[in-house]
């Protein structure tokens, strides 16, 4: 078991970025508002939106933790896709623009970077074990939704990593639960884009630790996604990307969607 | 039917060649725990069905509700994460509401059907529990093409109207099935019918179709429809090398029946799937050397709702 190093909360942890800058250097700022003492990232830095390299010294100038997400290790190695899984031609479709932009466009210093990423990180905090990862803590690239995940499971996943506060991202949508023993597992979304719900905001979690049980706010952060739109179009960006950035509602990756989650899209 | 040879017989050892221990999966988690709940009893009598279910197979019987809640206590020790129904037809059990209500207590469920017999006094008291619960209850419609001509030799005459009609019904019961089509037609066929299906579905309201095309199982009546497995069409020790386990369900799935919980839903016929009568007996390893495993393995997950699980990242 890696050492742990005590850390002081509030604890603020991002999601997935997917080369969205405007939302960083947003969520970084938030976050210092709110007193947030230490910073993390749970991975997939790029795809989607545009010009991948500008959030490299965000991330760093902000001291963020990167956890390595699935995104990130295709791009660090070169591997032939993104890793997602997608089994629907036009999710796939999609995902290949995205991840060829990605590929091509993050130059060798941050894939480099990126190759050094742990697929881990844990802290104890407020006397309470909290793992940070990127899809679950057993696999990189698996997907816990709200709707598909049993409590009784979440709470075999954090047992088995002796966690008391897991949190992780790559579905995009956040969400948390509480665990019987009085512990945490929480999705923290992502800053790449909206929750699908018709909005424009983002998310990323609060976590305070500090007194008694762990807690934790969904944050909604608004910024500047009309920037970030024209930003997109300026890159060629397919406008299914900027369409989802400007209305709130996906318009791509839906197939992976559970029922519950995929009736509350527009799309 | 157990008695049916099974395409397994067919492999013939080449001469000189060494008897060594197949390759085995160990049982990693149990996420997924499905319930064969109508057993092999269906009211149709598909001529693919890999387990031969039909009206007058009894071979399976179906579960109760008192063992279905019987499994369900004794699954919530090992943190399973989400359930299946399958037979058999489940619509054709009168406590399939019931079960369902019990089951979304604990987790998500998913139901297969053929969509041809869903009266409303059992999908409405369904959609009720699913709307009230957190967990997603996805119904998995099995249509085998995108035509009557296509879908209705393999699964019998009127069948594509029927479960179309069963797809509209779920629609105003707030469900937003998933298609499931069994590969019936030429791989290089696959984006035309993939469109036609979304055509004809958008035909009966349902404006975000959810599709899911299934590699054929060459087992049961399949066998007979099209061909069994041949020699080389077999998992080997070699091939398991470099190759991720968790992508097969074995890893990570079992199935109660009547006669005892087996391995995969596919398997059931095959007695040494049958892999014991508690949940703890069930959870030793598996030996892959079936048929059929050659097509998990080079698929993936094939019964899952989404797909594999994709190797891991890191």
């Amino acid at each position: 078991m890696p050492s742990e190093p005590d850390v002081r909360g509030p604890l603020a942890v991002f999601g997935g970025v997917y080369s969205n800058h405007l939302a960083l250097e947003a969520a970084v700022a938030d976050a210092r508002r709110r007193e947030a003492r230490e910073l993390y990232c749970l991975g997939d830095l790029g795809g989607f939106g545009p010009n991948p390299d500008k959030i490299f010294p965000l991330l760093l100038d902000a001291g963020v933790e990167v956890v390595r997400g699935n995104y990130d290790d295709s791009i660090a190695r070169a591997l032939g896709d993104c890793q997602c899984g997608y089994t629907d031609p036009r999710d796939n479709a999609f995902a290949r623009i995205s991840y060829d932009y990605s590929l091509t466009r993050t130059s060798p210093r941050w894939r480099a970077w990126m190759n050094e990423l742990p697929s881990k990180i844990r802290v104890r905090a407020g006397g309470h074990r909290v793992l940070m990862c990127h899809g679950s803590p057993r696999r990189t690239n698996e997907f816990l939704w709200d709707s598909t995940s049993s409590t009784q499971f979440l709470d075999r996943l954090a047992r088995a990593q002796d966690a008391d506060v897991v949190m992780v991202t790559h579905t995009g949508l956040p969400w948390v639960r509480e665990l019987p023993g009085g512990g945490l597992f929480v999705n923290v979304g992502v800053l790449g884009r909206p929750a699908n719900d018709g909005g424009t905001a983002v998310r990323y979690a609060l976590l305070t630790v500090d007194e008694g049980s762990p807690a934790v706010e969904v944050v909604s952060l608004t910024y500047d996604h009309e920037q970030l739109a024209h930003e997109m179009r300026a890159e060629r960006l397919p406008e299914e990307f900027v369409e989802t950035i400007l209305t709130g509602w996906w318009t791509t990756c839906l197939e992976i969607l559970p029922a519950k989650e995929r009736a509350r899209g527009r799309f | 039917m157990a008695g049916l040879p099974l395409a397994a017989a067919a492999g013939t050892p080449s001469p000189g060649a060494v008897e060594q221990e197949g390759p085995s999966v160990p049982l990693l988690a149990l996420d997924t725990l499905w319930f064969q709940v109508t057993g092999t009893i269906c009211n149709l009598r598909c001529s693919h069905c890999f387990i031969s279910c039909a009206p007058d197979n009894h071979a399976f019987g179906f579960l109760s509700l008192q063992e279905v809640e019987g499994w369900l206590e004794e699954s919530r020790a090992y943190g399973v994460r989400d359930y299946y129904y399958t037979g058999g037809e489940p619509f054709m059990h009168a406590d399939l509401p019931a079960m369902i209500e019990k089951t979304l207590e604990l987790g998500p469920v998913s139901i297969l059907t053929n969509g041809t017999v869903l009266p409303d006094h059992r999908v409405d008291p369904i959609a009720r529990a699913a709307r009230e619960s957190r967990y997603s209850v996805e119904m998995r419609v099995s249509i085998d093409g995108p035509s009557p001509e296509m879908n209705d030799p393999v699964r019998g005459e009127g069948t594509f109207d029927r479960a179309m009609a069963g797809v509209r019904k779920l629609l105003d019961y707030g469900f937003l099935p998933i298609i499931t089509a069994a590969q019936v037609w030429p791989p290089e066929r696959d984006e035309e019918v993939r469109r036609e299906f979304m055509t004809r579905l958008r035909g009966v309201g349902y404006d975000r179709p959810r599709l899911k095309i299934l590699p054929r199982l060459k087992i049961g009546r399949e066998q007979f429809r099209d061909r069994g497995y041949g020699p080389g069409e077999r998992v080997t020790l070699e091939m398991m090398e470099d190759y991720d386990e968790a992508q097969l369900l074995c890893s990570s799935s079992r199935i109660v029946t009547s006669e005892g919980i087996f391995v995969c839903p596919i398997l059931i016929e095959r007695p040494a799937a049958r892999m014991g009568y508690t949940l703890k007996e069930a959870s030793r390893k598996f030996d892959i050397s079936h048929k059929a495993c050659y097509t998990c393995w080079l698929h993936g997950a094939i019964c899952s709702n989404y797909g594999a699980a994709g190797r891991d990242a890191v």
